[in-house]
């Protein structure tokens, strides 16, 4: 019951953190700012869905940690060359 | 048994979750893009795998089930999360997104902005032996990009 207890709580702390972190998306001055966030709140995802396989007492959930890391690395490494180059995907010259 | 797993699993989940909204408050409140990175990256990556420690060892030893995924999972958090925020700081840099009010010393301006009032190693070494400059050409091009 208190074991219950602690893993809602970890829950809401999560929670806050994401919406701090959606705070930086709405108001952050550069565009960096925001992917920064946005990456943060990915690895947040992951932990809060971790807790949430706890909670539930099931080992389904597992995949879509690793499968939500991938995607965040990707999107955030291909938001960062489109910030540099201007392209994500360059041509050969 | 089972007790033992969830005191280790409560302990490690609260921890990361504390890690977690101490990185958050981190990125409210920092002046600067790349404080603001130091935040999300270090702190944050510490919350989550100490999350995913404590389901790995709830799940190893209350029900006895070793999950190789979620090691999978805290091995490419570990590794790609400061990844990530090195990548994204260098494109902030290269966008010349400003520094912070009270910062004191720019080191990397004069790899990224080398003819701009700076006359360090690099110029004197151009104008010294012009031999060399085909050699230290592509040097720089490495710094560059």
């Amino acid at each position: 019951m208190i074991f219950n207890t602690i893993l809602i709580l970890a829950l809401v702390l999560l929670l806050a953190a994401i919406l701090f972190n959606l705070y930086r998306v709405v108001k952050g001055p550069s565009s960096a700012d925001r992917v920064q966030a946005l990456d943060s709140v990915g690895i947040n995802l992951i932990a809060s869905i971790a807790v949430y396989s706890v909670l539930l007492h099931t080992h389904a959930f597992f995949d879509l940690i690793l499968l939500i890391g991938i995607l965040s690395f990707i999107g955030t490494v291909a938001f960062a060359r489109f910030m540099e180059r201007g392209a994500v995907i360059e041509r050969k010259r | 048994m089972s007790a033992s797993g969830e005191v280790v699993g409560a302990i490690l989940i609260l921890l990361g979750a504390v890690f977690s909204l101490i990185s958050a408050i981190g990125i409210i409140r920092l002046p600067d893009v790349y404080t603001r990175s130091h935040a999300a990256s270090k702190s944050s990556t510490l919350g989550v795998l100490c999350a995913l420690v404590g389901t790995l060892l709830y799940f190893l030893i209350s029900e006895g089930y070793f999950s190789i995924r979620l090691i999978l999972g805290i091995f490419f958090v570990f590794l790609t999360a400061p990844v990530a925020a090195h990548v994204i700081c260098r494109a902030a840099y290269r966008h010349c997104v400003p520094l912070a009010e009270g910062t004191v010393e720019d080191e990397l301006r004069e790899y990224y902005q080398p003819d701009e009032d700076f006359e360090g190693e690099d110029q004197i070494q151009a104008q010294g032996n012009e031999t060399e400059n085909p050699a230290q050409a592509p040097l720089q091009m490495n710094h560059m990009s």
